[in-house]
Order: structure tokens, then sequence, then C-alpha cells
């Protein structure tokens, strides 16, 4: 696995789908993520490692035909306790 | 533009104006900066103005490289392109670091095609692409960016370091360049500004235990205060650091992903060691108020960590502390009351 020794998060929290029916197999998201989340099999993208996903939202931004949705947002417990506390929002709306 | 910076090298000339151009050495005060910026010294005032550069002698057809315009992301950018002729296009970051600028949207689509435009780069290069950190990618969508100014986003690599070799290699980054990392010298960098902003609410936590230390049937006294506060002052300041300092030093190696257990744990550790030492001769209920607080207290400050770290997502860290963070405050409360009535009865 390529995965960073020791430093991985929670499982099976992270909020990502991936439409393959939508997806044109670019690869731009392949580019885009830092933890090697995608793979580009064949003629579409897979999800290869759902939990090494950090909610950047890079992939979903830069897909050109919106087949990958992210509940993207900031892993910080300090912008979190602002929109809790605050109601500062931190998380994006759905992408 | 401040003519006086360490990094400006004069003006150049090119089809739409005055291009200043930037020097790729990192000079003592460069250096110095970047430190004083490390331990939260004018962290949020740390800019360059954002626009055009060049470095070297760049042409029509030098590449063209987007970054944003906290200081430090500037001096580690050019650091790395001496010997090089291109053109650097920097973004209004307000002071902030490319990934968390394009996590909050400065570094972004709206920005980027606002400054292509204003810098005239259509006119300025002959060629159509433009080279991103890779990281920008949160903030900003390539192909919108495309049809708003013709030009082609391609993301280099996550560090800087990587970009000498990115672009001597057609501007292909290797599956290692395009991953991000954290290791102990990237957690190390970020725990001043951890200890730094833990300052202020610490000297108010130390300020109430030396108040509590004080307290008796007979009243409050000062020496009493200063007598018995000591030990449980240097309780909380051991409690702090294992949970901002040591914690994110072993962060790979402490059982458990949740950030807080992995703080409770090593608090635990430090419960017990000051239950063997300085905390030996403690009644039974202040040992009680120390397994319950200590661990609480590495936990919070562990917690805190996960905006600094590389790989926590929004989700997780909901979910950790919805748990983690009744448990915390509900252990520090009933710790609290287990010390008052040890330390008054």
């Amino acid at each position: 696995m390529r995965t960073i020794v020791g430093l991985r998060y929670l499982k099976d929290v992270v909020i990502l789908e991936l439409d393959s029916e939508k997806c044109t197999g670019c690869g731009m998201c392949t580019q885009v993520c830092a933890h090697a989340v995608f793979a580009v099999n064949g003629k579409v993208a897979q999800i290869l490692d759902r939990d090494g996903c950090m909610e950047c939202g890079a992939c979903s931004m830069n897909c050109p035909v919106d087949a990958v949705k992210v509940r993207a947002g900031v892993g910080c417990a300090w912008a979190i306790f602002n929109d809790w506390f605050n109601r500062k929002r931190v998380e994006g709306s759905e992408q | 533009m401040d003519e006086k910076a360490a990094y400006f090298k004069g003006w150049m000339d090119t089809v739409v104006g005055k291009v200043p151009r930037i020097s790729t050495h990192m000079g003592f005060r460069d250096q110095l900066g970047g430190c004083r910026v490390r331990w939260g010294v004018g962290r949020m005032h740390y800019t360059v103005p954002a626009g055009l550069y060049a470095i070297g002698e760049p042409d029509p057809e030098s590449a063209v490289l987007v970054t944003a315009n906290y200081k430090l992301s500037f001096d580690l950018l050019r650091r790395e392109l001496s010997g090089r002729n291109l053109w650097l296009l920097v973004l209004e970051t307000f002071g902030i670091n490319v990934w968390c600028a394009a996590g909050k949207g400065t570094f972004g689509t709206q920005e980027l095609i606002e400054r292509i435009q204003t810098a005239q780069l259509a006119r300025l290069v002959k060629h159509r692409t433009i080279v991103l950190p890779q990281l920008g990618g949160s903030g900003v969508a390539a192909h919108e960016t495309k049809k708003a100014t013709g030009f082609r986003v391609r993301y280099g690599p996550v560090r800087s370091r990587d970009l000498p070799e990115y672009l001597d290699n057609g501007m292909m980054a290797s599956a290692e360049a395009r991953r991000v990392r954290f290791t102990l010298r990237d957690r190390l960098v970020l725990t001043p500004v951890e200890l730094v902003q833990a300052w202020k609410p610490s000297l108010i936590i130390l300020a109430i235990i030396f108040f509590l230390s004080g307290l008796s049937r007979d009243g409050f006294n000062l020496d009493a205060a200063i007598f018995h506060g000591l030990t449980p002052s240097l309780v909380y300041l051991s409690a702090l650091l294992m949970g901002s300092l040591v914690t994110p030093i072993l962060l790979p190696w402490i059982p458990g992903r949740p950030f807080s257990l992995k703080g409770a744990q090593l608090g635990l550790l430090l419960a017990l060691m000051f239950s063997l030492t300085l905390a030996s001769g403690w009644s039974g209920a202040s040992l009680v108020a120390l397994f319950l607080m200590v661990p609480a207290t590495a936990a919070y400050f562990a917690m805190n960590f996960t905006g600094c770290s590389t790989f926590t997502s929004l989700s997780g860290v909901q979910k950790e502390m919805r748990i983690a963070l009744p448990v915390i405050i509900l252990t520090i409360t009933s710790g609290g009351i287990a010390w008052l009535v040890g330390h008054l009865l």
C-alpha cells in the first residue's frame, strides 16, 4: 500500500462519490489529489483509497464533467469550533 | 513594489510595461523573517505585492509559475529557481499560503482569471500554459480558467523543491512529487505557533490554579497559593507540552487514529510519572484529579493539531470532536471537583 506509515485518519467517514457514467478518464483527479485516492484504470477513474481522502475538494473542483462529488472542507478542530460556537462557516457547500 | 525589498533586483522592460525582476537568493533577512513567522510574529502581515515578476531573463516562450503572496511561500519558491528564466504570477491571498488560501477560495479561479487579465499575460507570452502548485487545486478549476482566459492550467508538484525536476522533465511530476507528506520536520516547524497560541489561555489557567491552591477553609492565603500552586502549574504546563509538542512529534507511532486519543495516552503516561515523583504525596482525591485532568488536557491540545496536519478530513474531525469534546469537558470538570474536594476538606 502506498500510504504514509502511521499517518492515517478515521475509517469510513469520508464523503466522496465518483460517477463512472460521467467520467471520461481525463485523469485530472489523479493529478490534483495529494493522497493518491484515484487511479485511472482502463477508461475511467476509480477510487482506490477512500479512507486516504482529506476532503480538500480539489478533484471535484477540477473535474470538467462534474463526475466527482466530495464534501469539501478543512479538517481543523479550531475551524469546527468556530463553526459550532460562532456560526462562522467553514464548510463549503457540497460540490 | 517596494524597491528596497532584498529580493528586488531592478525593473525589466516588457511589452506590457515594467516588471520587477527578483533575486533567487535567500538573504539573512529572508531567513530571519521566515523564522519569526514560524513563531507567530507578524505572521498575518508577511506579504509580497500580488502581480507579475520576472526571474532571470524571461522571454515570450518562458514558463509562467503561479503562487500565493505569503512571503514564506514566495521565498521557498524563488529559492528553487536560480539560473532559470521564468515569469512568476503572484495571486492576492492576503498573506495566506497556497493550500490554506485554496481552501478558503482566495487562491481561486476568479482571482487567477483576473490576475491573468490585469497582468496581460496573453500579450506577454506566446504559449498558453500556466503552472500552479498542486495544492492550489482545491481553489482553482482548471477547465474554467481555460474557458475564461485561454490558458491551460498544469499542476506542478506539491513541494517547490521538486519544481526544478518537474520543469526539466517536460512538466511531468513523479507520483512521489504528487503526494503530500507530513515528516518529522514538517510537524516540528508547525508546533511553535501552536505553543504561542496556547500562551494566553494558559496564563488564565495558571492564575486559576494558583488562586484555587491558595484557598482553604480559612480563606485565601498568598503564601499557600505559591507553595501549593507550583506543582499543579508544572503539571498543567507538562500536559500542554505533551499535547501540542510531544504528540505531534510522535504522531505516527502513537496507537489509535483520533488525535485526542493519541494525546490522552501520552497524558496518562505523564500522570503516571507525576504520581510516582512530584505528586507521590498527594491525597487520593488529588490523585484522581491528576489522572482525569492530565490526559484530558493533553487530548485537547493534541486535537487542536488536526488543523496543522495534512491528512485529516472535515467529516473525520467532526466525528472525533463530537465524541472527544464532551468526554474532555466532563473529565476536566469532574477532575476539577475532585481536586477542590481533596484540597478543601
